[in-house]
């Protein structure tokens, strides 16, 4: 897995970084060098295969099933752009060490670059497009890291913002455009994708898919009409600009468009979408940079418009055109990284970008201005130079693509337009800044910049002479290994010289001299009539709109669904519930009464569903008199535990009841807090609606459960009720499917029950509330808190049902009973010591602590189920066997009784806690008021 | 027997929707309760009625009702339990912090 640590070394070496940054500034750029040239070092060894014509794929499982796999691919065009990224890194890496200032950061600039670069590097040797995806998303990321590096600056927060905006939207497509790309292929390793080239091109799916990845390229690309995030992206610190915008972030573009080459061009859709964008961008960008003031802003457009100029090139979809587009990419990365870096020191060194007040620089920094000067010779495309041989293939291609064309001499015509109005720029940038009379009003006298400032320039310069001059003995290996790894196919018969005779390529070459000569001297008045028309139109309006438009939308549909009411929210859901419920049986046309014949009615049940339909609309019609609201909901309580009686379920009887009474001697407690009264309905209406909803729920739910219950059908209790006695030990199934085969489940019970209890002794920690002298009557409270019989009785009770308590506990595995309703039955026993005999009381005789048994409850129940680990078993099997004891006799003892002692414990810890929280909050006025 | 119980069900929902679109805090805890009673009871009889034939294995026994949903209610109840509890207490906080006991903290009840 070489390639995989090639691409974790900058990750992991982003932290190396930021931590060394501590020692001392230069310190963390000496670290960003070394994880550089480490990551370089894993790679090396490797890059004579590709020469050797191989592909070397190194691939990981991790989840196959879906086709996720961990898996890296080196090939010729990989190789071109891992040199990049980590060659260019090198030297902006040496850059930034002297471009930054003592105010900046150099730790978190150099940690943020190795996070960028790695996801580069993670693009460009991925095999598997998802994971290309991420790397992908994570440069996105990264670059907004970057790019809003000065964070103090607010262009540099928008224009992160912005960057990351559109990339990010891009990405969000390109994901959608792979997975279409997956589906169709059945893979998402390129070595399938591109073996599978011609299915995806016939498939009907093509065009969708297409346009998908291609919005993801346009994004990142900076492509027409996506182009406007680019210029905004120049908040960044140069170094940053440099690598971004020469051989990295724009790149990922272009380069994905070389990857997806074999597999998705040559098609109608792709020639027009793809060159269509690229001839737009090319021409627009060209444009615009002619007429920008800022030396970074020229940079910035002249950047867009070369990445027009090779997505152009691959849109031509012959072999010879992609050979030139990646020979534009190489050639590109190498006089506009040397630009920035000079617009960088220009800037640093005269305190400004502004092409107005920059004039004859070349008094003051001879030295780069002569860099400069061949670079942007390079970028016009002069000859002797590198950009001059690309533009050139560009220039033949255009015209021999134009005769297969209707009307094709538009295109020659429209390329060589743009080939002058990049050597205008050009001119200017030389002209403008190092020429052209005297500085304006500069904030600093610029001189040469410190010596290893300028190394990284003159590399990259002397790499565009080299390669302009004698293409065959340098960068042609390169060139033809790259081109084969993004053709995926046998070379082209191709010539890298500087002289190929006289034909329309060089006749093309001449007049974009000439012409961008005559153009430069026209400048003024072009000018005038740019700023007058279209320089107004600013694309960031539109962009903006559409934000503000989306933002306003989200805003408004959230106030639509939520304007903070509780009562609204309940309604929607019960309205939405309603519809859901109803409809289907509307549509679906069975009928609501089953074939299963039903139980006969008897008096007692009538009168017992009597009392519980009286009560409750007692409850309902009474709610605003909270205390015989109470009263009356008990009695509802109390019927349902009947009718758990009724009905076979001796445990949920027992439960239900003693629930019952924890709750309504919660809500006494609470309601002593609460107004005794509640107020009036406002408005009448929305009583009858809910009325209305209420209806129409209880019709819902009746209606649902009269279907269920007159319909037979199919249950697994079988299993339980066989396995309960030889499987679990215990005769009482409910019991056994709690502590047993749902063991599980109850732990998790048990701890939502425990948190519970923590939440309100959270909550009720430092709660301070205003209790009443009197109640709602005037009356006062009676004097005497706890009646002597009452206090004697119960007090005698309180062994009678600690034992009840242990009886059910004991009996519970076998018999109706267990650590649930133990559990409250201990918790009402107690708790009627306390509201008999006050707190104080109760306190002195017995601890007032019940975080120990709940953390007793829940660690025997766990360790209870870890126990079974000792033996082998999964978590929670149970083990049981006979036991005989004197007196008690012959019984079962099975493991999950323990389980049901913490069970126990934690229902005992939690209810007692709760309660007592609020009972707290009763005694602490009382007992101001006495020491008062 | 079972239109009674799917009617005992039904009014027990209504009852509890009407309490917990209430706009104070003690109206929809009690909603919360009655509604809490109509789930459990409706999770109950799915598995459907039957009468004396508790699921305790005997030799006696004539037969056994279905044991699961009786299990998942149980500790349904409990859970109710500690949900109510909570409910209470945060309603009793937010009288405390906000001075009112509408559900939305409004300082006047003023219904939106």
């Amino acid at each position: 897995m070489t390639l995989f640590f090639a691409v974790l070394t900058p990750f992991v070496g982003a932290a190396l970084v930021a931590l060394v940054s501590r020692l001392g500034r230069a310190h963390s750029a000496w670290a960003a060098g070394a994880v550089t040239l480490a990551a370089l070092a894993w790679l090396l060894p490797l890059f004579p295969l590709p020469f050797e014509g191989l592909t070397l794929v190194q691939q990981q499982d991790w989840m196959p099933a879906l086709g996720l796999n961990l898996a890296f691919r080196l090939d010729g065009l990989a190789l071109l752009f891992a040199g990049l990224i980590l060659g260019i890194g090198l030297l902006i890496v040496l850059y930034a060490r002297y471009y930054l200032s003592e105010r900046d950061s150099m730790g978190r600039f150099y940690a943020y670059l190795m996070l960028f670069m790695g996801s580069m590097l993670g693009i460009v040797l991925s095999e598997n497009l998802i994971q290309l995806l991420i790397f992908w998303e994570l440069t996105s990321l990264s670059s907004f890291l970057l790019i809003s590096y000065w964070q103090h600056r607010e262009e540099a927060r928008q224009g992160a913002r912005m960057a990351l905006a559109v990339t990010g939207l891009g990405g969000f497509a390109m994901l959608g455009g792979f997975l279409l790309l997956g589906h169709i292929v059945g893979s998402y390793e390129l070595s399938d994708v591109f073996a599978s080239a011609d299915h995806i091109r016939a498939h009907p799916l093509y065009v969708p898919t297409l346009a998908l990845i291609l919005l993801g390229v346009f994004t990142k690309s900076a492509q027409f009409p996506f182009h406007f995030w680019l210029p905004h992206a120049m908040a960044a610190p140069t170094p940053v600009s440099a690598y971004l915008h020469s051989a990295t972030m724009v790149k990922a573009g272009v380069f994905l468009l070389a990857r997806l080459y074999p597999a998705l061009s040559g098609t109608p859709e792709w020639f027009w979408l793809v060159s269509g964008a690229g001839l737009a961008t090319l021409l627009l960008g060209a444009y615009t940079a002619l007429f920008k003031h800022d030396l970074k802003g020229l940079l910035a457009y002249s950047t867009i418009s070369h990445l027009g100029l090779i997505t152009l090139l691959f849109g031509l979809s012959t072999p010879l055109a992609a050979v030139a587009g990646v020979f534009h990419i190489i050639n590109h990365a190498t006089f506009k990284a040397s630009l920035f870096m000079a617009a960088g020191i220009i800037d640093h060194e005269a305190g400004t970008r502004d092409m107005r007040r920059l004039h004859g620089l070349w008094r003051f920094m001879p030295y780069t201005a002569t860099l400069a000067m061949v670079a942007a010779a390079a970028m016009a495309g002069v000859p002797l130079l590198n950009g001059f041989l690309s533009k050139e293939m560009f220039f033949a291609e255009a015209a021999l693509i134009s005769e297969s064309l209707v009307g094709g001499w538009l295109l020659p015509a429209l390329v060589t337009l743009a080939g002058a109005l990049a050597v205008a720029y050009s001119l200017r940038f030389i002209h403008d800044v190092f020429f052209n009379g005297e500085p304006v009003d500069l904030p600093k006298t610029p001189h040469e910049p410190p010596r290893w400032m300028k190394v990284p320039v003159e590399i990259l310069v002397v790499l565009c002479l080299v390669v302009g001059v004698a293409p065959a003995f340098t960068v042609a290996p390169l060139l033809a290994v790259a081109a084969a790894g993004t053709l995926q196919a046998p070379l082209p018969e191709y010539h890298l010289a500087l002289w190929h005779g006289f034909n329309p390529a060089l006749v093309m070459s001449l007049v974009a001299l000439a012409g961008g000569a005559l153009i430069y001297l026209a400048r003024r008045p072009l000018t005038d009539w740019h700023e007058r028309g279209l320089g107004r139109v600013d694309a960031r309006v539109v962009y903006n709109a559409l934000l503000q438009g989306t933002f306003a939308l989200a805003r408004g549909v959230t106030r639509l669904l939520d304007n903070g009411s509780l009562q609204r929210q309940v309604f929607f859901m019960l309205a939405a519930a309603l519809v859901l419920g109803v409809a289907p049986w509307l549509a679906g046309g069975t009928p609501l009464t089953g074939d299963r014949d039903g139980l006969p009615l008897d008096a007692v049940s009538l009168t017992a569903a009597g009392a519980l339909i009286a009560a409750t609309f007692a409850t309902v019609r009474w709610h605003r008199q909270r205390f015989v609201a109470l009263v009356t909901i008990g009695v509802v309580g109390l019927v349902v535990s009947l009718i758990f009686v009724k009905f076979s379920a001796p445990d949920l009887a027992l439960t239900q009841l003693s629930v019952e009474i924890v709750t309504i001697v919660l809500l006494l407690l609470a309601l002593y807090f609460l107004p005794q009264h509640g107020a009036p309905e406002r408005k009448p209406a929305r009583a009858w609606r809910d009325g209305a909803i209420a209806l129409a729920a209880g019709g819902g739910t009746a209606a649902l459960a009269w279907a269920v219950l007159t319909r037979p059908y199919d249950t697994i209790a079988g299993y339980f009720l066989e396995n309960s006695v030889p499987g679990g030990g215990g005769s009482n199934v409910v019991n056994v499917i709690l502590v047993d085969f749902r063991g599980y489940d109850t732990l998790g019970e048990i701890t939502v029950l425990a948190l519970a209890g923590l939440g309100i002794l959270a909550m009720i920690d430092g709660l301070r509330l205003a209790a009443p002298s009197r109640d709602d009557g005037g009356r006062s409270w009676d004097p005497d808190a706890h009646p002597a019989i009452m206090a004697t009785l119960t007090r005698l009770l309180l062994p009678l049902a600690l034992m009840v308590a242990v009886f059910i506990l004991l009996r519970g595995h076998n018999q109706p009973g267990g650590g649930f309703i133990a559990g409250l039955i201990t918790a009402v026993a107690l708790i009627v010591q306390y509201l008999a005999n006050g707190a104080e009381w109760t306190h002195q005789r017995m601890p007032s602590d019940s975080h120990p048994l709940i953390a007793w409850g829940l660690g025997i129940a766990a360790l209870t189920g870890a126990a079974s680990w000792l033996f082998g078993y999964p978590y929670l099997t149970s083990a049981h066997g006979h036991q005989h004891w004197p007196v008690v006799g012959d019984f079962e003892l099975a493991s999950a009784m323990a389980f049901d002692l913490g069970v126990f414990l934690v229902v005992v810890g939690a209810t007692l806690m709760i309660l007592l929280q609020l009972g707290g909050l009763h005694s602490m006025p009382r007992i101001k008021k006495e020491k008062s | 027997m079972e239109a009674l119980i799917a009617l005992v069900i039904g009014v027990l929902t209504a009852g509890g929707v009407f309490l917990a679109l209430r706009g104070q805090t003690f109206p929809v805890v009690l909603g919360l309760t009655l509604l809490s009673y109509a789930v459990n009871l409706f999770l109950f009889v799915m598995g459907r009625l039957a009468i004396g034939v508790p699921p305790v294995i005997s030799a006696a026994a004539e037969g056994y009702t279905d044991p699961l949903p009786q299990a998942l209610v149980l500790t349904a109840i409990v859970i109710s339990f500690g949900m109510t509890a909570f409910v209470i207490v945060l309603a009793l906080k937010a009288r405390a912090e906000l001075g009112n006991d509408h559900v939305d903290g409004l300082a006047h009840e003023e219904d939106r």
